[in-house]
């Protein structure tokens, strides 16, 4: 999406030589069209929220006031239901049990952070061994591998994941377990073909006719070639994570209650959607706004670091 | 070709095979089936002839067996719930789902093609931007919340649609676009993308230069050879259907496949939950089955190679 753009801009006007004086205006329309400045901000925001969630956050994201339930934002009048005004405490109103909506999705940015970068990182990591054994390997750790790949892909993830925590009850730690069984298999996917056509270039070539170890050749021929394919994927991946991780949780299957999760406020406040619509509406507007820049930010990486990925 | 078509075949039998593996063990590993029915007045010899009915007094391969023979003949025991064949339980869903899937379809389809088709053409321009506004939207919006924020405007507010519950064809927009937004971004990108790309090609140069006019080149030869992308979408669809099958369902209280798995797991009904598991994975499998071969037809160099 984010693509074209990026790549057109380059391609098209802006000579060299004109330095004179430059419209202020343009010049910012310039940078916000060849920087992705807006989700860069939004990322920043969402990194420093979870960072700092526990200094951030006015209130206690557990704890209600009873008399505070049901406030709505401050540039409401009054809630239609407990005709109650707003409360400059409260910026964004508060829930059903008198908790501050802030404070929650302040706490909110910083468990989805930590479940999207302790699944990315573990899903990275092994889908690129996997990848690179089943690529530089072949034969039967390729078969056996493109068929877990295959099966990951093919059964249908959310009722797998609604089932299993039906099974085990549900915890921090299984949904992270989750979410990581069915992430590492695009990496392993796209890792495996780079390195299959690594293996085929004459340097690695040349490195086998020189003697050179399979542990040698796959972490210093081929891994650096992989590399950023990896990062790319992470990159594009991230949105679609945090998309996951907050359906589960809307579904209730997810982070665990009472902790503050986007996906599951989302889910209370669909009770209430007829009469106070800021229970629902503000959750899941942080969850587009992260996903938005998430997935604006990995098309920019993609272009910058390998456009061959276009169709991811 | 024929070769590619028979291992394609095989690993999708393997994968199934897996799966339902995965399936079989999660059914086993969520409890006793007997303590269900177990009340202060069973017996031991009941509890035991329970056990020999559902084969639970056989190893876990035999089990296992058992399972798999009953599932090749769609047989996936009775549902806890209901106390019929759960396949039937499934079968009777999927209309209301397919019902859902085809106005989604439509939705993705009629905002998808035109849209990437013209946003291509007219690249740059104020159409461009909404288009790939749309685009954005759709794959950063969570289903659950579209579908919330859909029945708060068009259902509260403004009264146009019923909030929910199935009943004439207006009850019908509001889930089609929930479930059909992200598909039709997914769509308009691959249409997009690859129309720049013929757009940009040497045949469709020479027939500028020839002389054809602006229409000529875009319909007989660039869209031609654009539709053929979008055509292997209807597998990603089909995936991204049951997902968010269970989500939309969920949001607007539609009786199909995925409310039904949702009550399901919460009501434990293993036979019902392996039943759409397995249906779901073999419809992908098949799916992409038909998407390899038709790409094939389509598309002669795939056929050699």
């Amino acid at each position: 999406m984010a693509s074209d753009t990026d790549t057109s801009f380059e391609t098209v006007t802006t000579p060299r030589v004109v330095r004179e004086r430059v419209n202020p205006l343009r010049l910012t329309w310039r940078i916000l069209r060849r920087y992705p400045v807006l989700p860069a901000f939004i990322v920043a925001l969402l990194v420093i929220a979870a960072v700092f969630a526990p200094w951030l956050a006015p209130h206690d994201p557990l704890v209600g006031k009873l008399q505070d339930q049901d406030r709505p934002p401050i540039w409401e009048d009054e809630s239609p239901i407990s005709l109650k005004g707003p409360k400059w405490e409260y910026p964004l109103g508060t829930d059903p049990l008198g908790r501050d909506m802030l404070s929650r999705i302040i706490w909110g940015a910083r468990y989805s952070m930590l479940i999207a970068s302790v699944v990315l990182v573990s899903g990275a990591l092994g889908g690129t061994i996997l990848g690179l054994i089943a690529g530089y390997f072949g034969g039967i750790y390729d078969e056996v591998l493109m068929r877990m790949v295959d099966l990951t892909l093919g059964v249908p993830f959310i009722l797998v994941a609604l089932a299993t925590v039906v099974v085990f009850d549900s915890s921090m730690t299984l949904i992270i377990a989750l979410l990581i069984l069915f992430s590492w298999s695009g990496f392993a996917r796209q890792v495996r073909a780079e390195t299959l056509r690594l293996k085929a270039s004459d340097y690695v070539a040349l490195a086998v006719v020189a003697g050179a170890s399979a542990k040698r050749i796959i972490t210093k021929h081929v891994l650096p070639g992989v590399l950023n394919t990896v990062l790319v994927i992470a990159s594009l991946g991230i949105g679609q994570l945090i998309l996951t991780e907050a359906t589960l949780s809307f579904l209730g299957v997810g982070i665990p209650k009472p902790r503050p999760a986007w996906g599951s406020m989302v889910a209370e406040g669909r009770d209430y959607i007829d009469t106070s619509y800021w229970m629902a509406l503000f959750p899941g507007l942080a969850i587009f706004a992260v996903v938005f820049a998430m997935n604006f930010l990995g098309d920019w990486i993609r272009d910058r670091l390998d456009p061959r990925l276009r169709q991811l | 070709m024929r070769r590619l078509l028979v291992r394609r075949l095989l690993a999708a039998i393997i994968v199934l095979l897996l799966a339902s593996v995965l399936v079989f063990a999660l059914s086993r590993m969520s409890g006793d089936v007997r303590n269900l029915f177990l009340s202060e007045y069973t017996t031991d010899e009941q509890w035991e002839a329970w056990g020999r009915e559902y084969g639970l007094d056989k190893p876990y391969h035999e089990q296992y067996f058992r399972w798999l023979s009953g599932a090749l003949l769609l047989d996936f025991d009775i549902s806890v719930k209901e106390q019929i064949p759960a396949t039937t339980v499934v079968l009777r869903k999927i209309p209301n789902t397919l019902q859902l899937a085809v106005g989604a379809y439509v939705f993705a389809m009629l905002m998808g093609i035109p849209l990437g088709i013209f946003s291509a053409i007219y690249r740059g321009t104020l159409l461009d931007l909404f288009a790939r506004g749309f685009a954005l939207l759709g794959q950063a919006m969570p289903g659950f919340w579209l579908g919330i924020m859909l029945i708060l405007i068009f259902a509260v507010y403004l009264g146009w649609f019923p909030p929910g519950e199935k009943g004439d064809l207006r009850s019908l927009v509001l889930p089609s676009i929930t479930l059909g937004w992200y598909a039709a971004a997914a769509l308009l990108r691959l249409t997009r993308s690859a129309m720049l790309e013929i757009l940009d090609s040497e045949f469709v140069k020479l027939a500028r230069a020839k002389g054809a006019s602006q229409t000529t080149v875009i319909v007989k030869h660039a869209f031609r050879n654009a539709i053929i992308v979008p055509l292997t979408f209807a597998g990603v669809f089909l995936t991204a259907l049951l997902t968010g099958a269970v989500v939309t369902e969920t949001v607007f209280g539609w009786p199909g496949l995925g409310r039904l798995a949702v009550q399901s797991v919460f009501g434990t009904d293993f036979p019902v939950i392996s039943a759409i598991v397995m249906f779901a994975t073999a419809g992908y499998l098949l799916m992409n089955l038909c998407v390899d071969i038709l790409y094939g037809v389509l598309d002669p160099r795939i056929r050699q190679s």
